[in-house]
């Protein structure tokens, strides 16, 4: 992972040491809630239902021991034992006293790590893949790129007021595992005919109310001009985009109503005068970010072990065939760690779990842990010869659920419980479903599938692209859930779609049945092969739709 | 309290410059040209006098002063809210793009938390909100010392 030098450390510390004063003056009375809040809101401090919210970063992902072993810490000392892991690959911590916040962000900084612009209409913390640099489909190593974005979009002094949130997500893998269709901006790394590296920039892409898929404003951007081409479709943006309606604020509404070749002639535009210009990255940068990235160490003899056989441990079997994926070093493996069990709300991870994670890692994967878009954990580099000790390890700590990529690995927004946006508890709702999906054997049998709740509108949960998707909504003052069907975020095979909503809402109780009845469609209409997303996208929601609410449309 | 006018370099000035922002005054009656006047846009074009001072809005695009830049010795662009960042755009522009080189001042909701960005965007002087303490502005100048590399 990278590590910071001197210059990258220094900034942290005047940023804990800024906020540390805007802290006092804030409640010294000397700095008012309006002029305040986009100030904490850029350091990761929200305020919502029942405390304040501190959301961390972990900068695309890639998170060490040691820094885990911090957030433990925090999470013990300021907070109520516990942190919940997010689809952007940071981590929140749901009850910070307001004021301890600049002390929780110091202690962050000694081990390089920040909440700098986890909120706020500024640009956020940059995404990937969760196995980037191990994924046998990669292509580029997206995590330098990304170190790169971070290092320009920290306190880039043109962006910190932009008319709303700018999400970027880079990838570099054939499948999509980073939803760049599904960011402001989604730059994928490629190489071209002549085997230069470069990106196909998608802007546009979002969840939320106006749910879009991104478009494709360049098919093939030099990586040399990543910062000026960004800069320039920022600039667009902060310039034209709305700020007299924050709902309509995003550059995918601009982008829309622009339409994209106008869209795109602004942005080629402004890029033609940035071009080869003070912000073109030079070759020997690349080299510089890389250089300071930890390489992991791989050991060839691992390739001649064989995998560990147990006869006897059927669940061991289970977890073997459903979290852990092939690596691109011979006799290694990526392993899921399932933050989807079933007593525990989805992308949490107690303390005490944080400290055996770092502890795992250390042990079977060179130190270094990811989050991933799917709210769990992934120890990257795991001799397969060890899977089985580890696996012991973390069935000890309960994240061995042998249910990634199934029903039951939900990513779920903490809704109505926490989040003052919410209009429902979207927590509750995603505990009856695996309850209902308690069988194994039903879960295998049903197979991958998506499914993502959200408590509202804004689609933290990204509710757009489950192949099941579970929105909140209040009406007339009651709970109920509108259920969509065929989203898709590019994960896999297959187009990224967006989900259509099937029918009238359920109240919270029916939804365990109306997850089962949907399930039994699938399996009545599926052919050999075909997946759940597969069979939606085959035969449409008409067969759900019918099965859901009877023959009348 | 009265506005205190910062410099970038951290100093403190007299605002000698009278800022006009009565677009209603009378467009036809030219000021004296030696009074030190910062007019709003439209009523600067119509006077087509460069020696003025001129103050933007933040939805006008500079390059229409394009032509006249060498000529004007200060222009001002206003945040109506600190939170509505196109200024920072605007002065990005008038410095990397169209070359200019008088004063670029701040104007509007000119806080102490965000005079270091509009510093780095390349203003060089701060007309700070009524309520804004001088030596909390100077010491928001001092307080990051960003990586080169970070931003051009």
């Amino acid at each position: 992972m990278y590590l910071y030098d001197e210059q990258d450390q220094q900034l942290v510390e005047q940023r804990v040491a800024q906020f540390r004063g805007q802290m006092q003056r804030h409640l010294a009375g000397k700095l008012a809630e309006d002029d305040f809040r986009p100030l904490r809101l850029q350091n990761g401090l929200y305020v919502q239902r029942h405390a304040p919210m501190l959301r961390v970063a972990i900068p695309y992902g890639m998170v060490s021991s040691r820094q885990l072993r911090v957030l433990a810490r925090i999470a013990r000392e300021y907070d109520r034992g516990y942190g919940h892991f997010t689809t952007r690959q940071n981590v929140q911590f749901n009850w910070p006293r307001l004021e301890d916040a600049p002390e929780i962000l110091a202690q962050l900084a000694q081990v390089q790590m920040h909440a700098i612009q986890t909120s706020g209409n500024c640009i956020r913390n940059v995404t990937t893949d969760a196995l980037a640099g191990v994924a046998p489909d990669e292509t580029v190593d997206p995590r330098p790129y990304c170190e790169l974005l971070r290092q320009w979009s920290t306190l880039n002094p043109e962006f910190a007021y932009l008319p709303r949130k700018f999400k970027i997500a880079v990838s570099g893998a054939a499948g999509d595992r980073a939803a760049t269709a599904f960011h402001d901006i989604g730059a994928r790394a490629l190489r071209n005919e002549a085997g230069e590296i470069g990106f196909c920039i998608l802007v546009g892409g979002g969840m939320g109310r106006t749910p879009m898929v991104g478009q494709v404003v360049r098919d093939f951007l030099p990586r040399a001009e990543l910062f000026n081409y960004c800069e320039a479709i920022l600039r667009v943006y902060n310039q034209y985009g709305r700020r007299d309606n924050k709902y309509k604020a995003r550059i995918k509404i601009l982008l829309k109503e622009l339409g994209l070749e106008q869209f795109r002639r602004e942005v080629e535009a402004e890029w033609q005068h940035l071009r080869g210009g003070p912000g073109t990255i030079a070759p020997e940068a690349f080299a510089r970010i890389e250089a300071r990235f930890s390489q992991p160490v791989y050991d060839a003899a691992e390739a001649t072990f064989s995998d560990p056989v147990q006869p006897d441990e059927p669940a061991f079997r289970q977890w073997l065939t459903q979290n852990v994926q092939a690596h691109r070093m011979p006799g290694y493996a990526i392993v899921t760690l399932s933050l989807k069990a079933p007593d525990s709300p989805p992308g949490d991870l107690t303390a005490d779990q944080m400290d055996g994670v770092a502890k795992l890692a250390e042990r079977y994967s060179q130190g270094e842990v990811r989050a991933s878009h799917e709210q769990n954990l992934v120890l990257a580099d795991v001799p397969r010869r060890r899977l089985y000790e580890l696996w012991q390890e973390a069935a000890a700590l309960k994240l061995a659920t042998a249910n990634a990529g199934l029903l039951t690995d939900m990513i779920c927004c903490p809704g109505g419980d926490f989040c003052s946006l919410a209009n429902a508890r979207s927590l509750p709702v995603a505990e009856a479903i695996v309850q209902r999906f308690a069988n194994a054997d039903e879960l295998r049998d049903i197979g991958p599938l998506r499914l993502n709740v959200s408590g509202c509108v804004n689609a933290c949960g990204h509710h757009h692209v489950g192949h099941i998707g579970i929105l909140g909504v209040d009406k007339n003052g009651e709970e109920r859930f509108q259920v969509s069907l065929g989203g898709h975020d590019g994960s896999g095979k297959g187009k990224n779609t967006l989900g259509r909503i099937v029918g009238p809402s359920f109240a919270a109780t029916e939804m365990p049945r109306v997850i089962a009845q949907l399930t039994d469609t699938y399996r009545r209409q599926r052919q050999v092969g075909e997946t759940f997303i597969d069979t939606c996208h085959r035969t449409g929601i008409e067969p759900f739709r019918q099965d859901l609410y009877g023959d009348t449309p | 309290m009265s506005e205190h006018l910062l410099y970038s370099n951290g100093q403190l000035g007299e605002n000698d410059w009278q800022l006009l922002t009565d677009e209603a005054t009378d467009k036809t009656d030219a000021p004296a040209p030696d009074t030190k006047l910062i007019l709003p846009f439209p009523r600067w074009q119509a006077l087509g006098r460069p020696q003025y001072g001129v103050w933007l809005d933040n939805h006008e695009n500079v390059d229409q002063l394009r032509d006249a830049l060498s000529a004007i010795p200060l222009i001002a662009l206003r945040f109506p809210v600190f939170t509505d960042g196109r200024a920072y755009s605007q002065a990005r522009l008038l410095r990397q793009r169209l070359g200019y080189r008088g004063e670029l001042r701040a104007i509007g909701d000119v806080q102490r938390d965000q005079i270091a960005y509009m510093a780095r965007c390349g203003f060089d002087s701060f007309l700070l909100r009524a309520d804004q303490e001088a030596e909390e502005c100077q010491a928001a100048l001092r307080e990051m010392k960003m990586p080169a590399r970070y931003q051009t």
